[in-house]
Formats: structure tokens, sequence, C-alpha cells
């Protein structure tokens, strides 16, 4: 271990928010673009203060809406700008459309998500329906759970991005209120490591090489439409590489070392709860009580979900007996949520047996709280005795019948 | 033109080659193809003017020609020429005409 040279970091008290918009100073990115919307008002509010305070170079753009604000990063990111923005919730519905530009020009733009429900009911609080509903559109997704790994995740994420073999866009995901706007303990870095660390951004084309004029996004019909697609495919299938690769980068210099997923307790237990998020925190205090009473339970936290680390979930879970997922999010009409269905093709398409049921959970900012995720753990013994799930699989986890 | 494979094409979407448009054979879309009658025509350039896709064949400030690869038979030609010298022909039609 003598190459870690762990950097002296400075502790601080931040909300999660402020978590980012730390981050993103040190990082100086060329452009920000970006609109406010809460939860995620506060990351606008503090860069643009450091806009103001000229302590960065960033071109700060205070666009009219969140579709101005991906494509204004679009343009910037082909112009040869290393470009970011943050929205949440229906800001992030708006950019939708420049979603898919985003990914298939391969502009690695990095934005922080502050999970937020989508109305109607209108709701301001967490769930991830935001993220979940945008999985196929290309970006690479990444999650917080605590204040440390918004810090952390939203550093890496500049390097994950503009990896030669992915160069794609990338989502880091917070809960809304519960990590944007709580004071949590970061260890803030020195602002020369994250600067070497994150490095210069060398882009592969650049709209402003006028020596070199190229076209950027033209038309494909059937004849290419398909090959381009393709590399994306390719492209964000490297990220299963790439982002343990870096996290063991990160690691080096901040001793806190990063994965697809992360693992509780997972090595002897029996019954294990799979989650995504801020949620993991009451889920780990349920895994020690219940462990206290003598149930073999464990956790899998899922840090990255696009692209979807099914190797890794099974290589976890293959020798449990019982798991349940956690989706917080409101994705109607399939067997289940995306988390749960993933999981479940990925044991299916190994020809692996498990015993896997759903819940849906947490959805408008509803907590859960550690004697549910205790109970859940109850249900999931059930199951590892009997061998049998009791209908039905999927399930709403503290929803009034 | 042989079509590159996706390991082959630049990454994103990126033409580095300027004006390159013109390997594209836009004349495959045709379903009419403009035909013109030189006895009729006085080489005004008002159908060089007003193509969109600068398929009139021009030689010596003279029209000698519609570059078929590209044309995709709009008729815009055949509406503007003042002296009515462009005719739209069905384009199977035309082409059975030419196998005689």
């Amino acid at each position: 271990m003598a190459e870690v040279m762990v950097s002296k970091a400075e502790v601080k008290a931040l909300e999660g928010d402020k978590a980012v918009a730390e981050a993103m100073r040190q990082i100086n990115p060329d452009v920000v673009a970006a609109y406010p919307v809460t939860p995620q008002t506060e990351i606008v509010m503090e860069f643009s203060q450091f806009v103001a305070e000229g302590l960065v170079d960033t071109e700060f753009i205070p666009v009219e809406s969140e579709f101005a604000a991906m494509s204004s990063c679009i343009g910037a990111s082909c112009a040869g700008a290393r470009a970011m923005s943050a929205t949440c919730g229906p800001g992030l519905e708006l950019m939708w459309e420049m979603f898919w530009v985003a990914s298939g020009l391969r502009c690695p733009i990095v934005m922080a998500v502050v999970n937020r429900s989508h109305a109607a009911p209108l709701n301001i609080l967490t769930d991830q329906t935001d993220m979940m509903g945008s999985r196929d559109t290309g970006w690479v997704q990444i999650y917080a759970e605590n204040h440390q790994e918004v810090y952390d995740n939203f550093i890496q994420a500049v390097r994950i991005a503009e990896h030669p073999d992915i160069l794609l866009p990338i989502m880091c995901g917070h809960a809304g209120f519960v990590l944007g706007h709580t004071l949590g303990r970061v260890e803030v870095l020195p602002d020369e490591v994250v600067k070497n660390f994150v490095g210069e951004y060398k882009p592969l084309y650049s709209l402003l090489d006028i020596e070199h004029p190229k076209t950027f996004g033209a038309y494909d019909h059937w004849d290419y439409f398909f090959e381009h697609r393709r590399q994306v495919f390719e492209a964000i299938n490297n990220a299963l590489r790439v982002i343990p690769e870096i996290g063991q980068e990160y690691g080096k210099i901040s001793g806190r070392y990063y994965g697809l997923v992360e693992p509780y307790r997972l090595d002897d237990a029996d019954v294990v709860i799979m989650i995504i998020g801020s949620g993991a925190g009451a889920c780990r205090e349920a895994v020690d009580e219940m462990r206290e009473k003598g149930t073999k339970a464990g956790m899998l936290k899922v840090r990255c979900f696009r692209p979807f680390p099914a190797e890794e979930v099974v290589k976890a879970l293959k020798d449990k007996k019982a798991v349940a997922v956690m989706d917080r999010c409101a994705c109607f009409g399939a067997e289940g949520g995306p988390l749960f269905i993933e999981t479940g093709a990925a044991f299916f398409n190994r020809g692996l047996p498990m015993k896997l049921i759903d819940y849906f959970y947490g959805l408008g900012g509803r907590d859960t709280v550690p004697s549910e995720f205790c109970d859940i753990f109850y249900e999931l013994s059930q199951i590892a005795e009997t061998g049998e799930i009791k209908p039905p699989l999927v399930r709403y986890l503290a929803v009034r019948e | 033109m042989r079509l590159k494979s996706w390991k082959e094409l630049e990454t994103g979407v990126v033409i580095l080659e300027p004006g390159n448009s013109v390997l594209y054979r836009t004349g495959t879309w045709r379903t009419f193809r403009p035909i013109i009658d030189m006895e009729k025509c006085t080489h005004c350039m008002f159908c060089w003017l007003y193509c969109p896709d600068g398929s009139i064949l021009v030689k010596d400030s003279k029209v000698i020609g519609i570059d078929y690869e590209h044309c995709k038979g709009c008729g815009i030609c055949a509406r503007e020429c003042p002296r009515k010298a462009v005719t739209m022909v069905e384009e199977v039609k035309a082409r059975m005409e030419e196998a005689k």
C-alpha cells in the first residue's frame, strides 16, 4: 500500500446540495448552465455565488428553462468545454429530449440530480422517479447514500464521463431534502488534489477548431443510425469496468474506495435487502438490530444503476436464501420496479434460482424507518425457512390499505 | 460507397470531412424526374438559382443538364422555369423510356 497518499482533508458540515457546489467549485468547470428547481436550487444559488465572487473561471449561464440548460451544456460540450448542470424532478423531465442528444453526441456532461418525485399529486419531496424514469437515455447513473458520497461521487463523475472508453453524460443522484437540505459531515479534499484528480478536459473534437471544420449531430438514415446507437451500447457498458477503476484511484487520494455495489455484513448473510441511495442508512441500522437478535441479515447497496452491474449483483447475492429489492420510484405497469426487474433478469439469465420480492417504498418523501426494514427481514426469514413466497410478489411498503 | 461498421465510425455523430454530402446519392429518393427541353431553354438560370440541392449542371454560363445522382425530384425547377422548359416525368416511366 506504499502508493497510497491520502490527502489531508478538511472536515466541514455541509448540506448535500452545498457539497455538490463545493465539488463544482474545486473542479472549476468551463460552463455551468442550470435552472433552479426545488430541492436542487441551492446548488445553483451557491455556485452562482462562487461565480460572482470570482472563485471560479466558469461561464455561468442562467438559462430560462431546463431544456435550455441541457441544450447549453450540449453546445458547450461540443465546443470542447467541460460542462455541468444540476436539476431534479420536473426540471429533469423538461430536459428529456436533450438527454438523448447528449448521449448520442457523446457529451461527457456531469449533472447532479437531487432526486424528487413527479407530479401529480404535486410534491417536492424525494423519491427516485426522476432518474429511474430516464434510466435508458444513455446516461451513466450513480447514487449517493450520504453527504460524503454526494461530494465524492461528483468528483469521480468527471473522470467517469470523460473516460475515452465512455464519453457519455452522467447523473449523480442524491435524495432531496434528506441529503440535499440537511447538514452532514463531509471531508473536503484540498483544491489542488481535486484539480489534479480531474485533470484537464481534452475533447476528442471541438466545434471551435476552425482549422478543422466538422459537422456535429447530422441526420442519420437507416444506414448509419443503428451503428451510432451500437457505439452507445458499447460505451455505457464500458463503465462497468471503468467506474471501479476510478473508484480505486479516488480511494488513493481520499481513503474512500468505490465500486459498483457496496455490501454491508453480507458475507455470511442469509436474508438481504437490496437498496439504492439514502434509505441505505436506516437499512444498516435494521441489519445491525437483526444481527443482535440472531438473524443473519445483510444489505447490498447499489451505487451504479446504469449501466446495471448484473454480474456484481449476482456474485454478491447468489448464495443468499431470500432477497427483498427496494424500489423508490413510481414506475408503473411492470411486474415490479426497475431494480427488481433487472435483478430478477440477472439471475434468470444465468440460470440461477433466487427468492426475490419487491417493495415499492418511500414515494413522495415518505421516510422508511429501521423497524420497517426489520419487518422486511422477518418476512425474508419466513421465506428462507419455508422456501415459499406468499403472494403478492410486489408489495407497497407502509401504504395505508 | 462501402458503409462503415460501428467500430470504424468516429466516436459520436461527427463528420470530420467538410463538404462530403456529395457522396450521398439523394437522387435515389426521386419519384418524379425533371427533364429539360433544351429547345425551349434560354439559360436564364432561374432553375440553377432555385434548386435547393445544387443539381443543375452548368458549363460556361449555360445550363447543360441535371445531376440525377443528387436531384430529389422536388419539382421547384419545373415550377419556376419562365419558359416551361422543365417537365416532371414519373421516374419509373423515365427509366422504362431509358431502357428501351
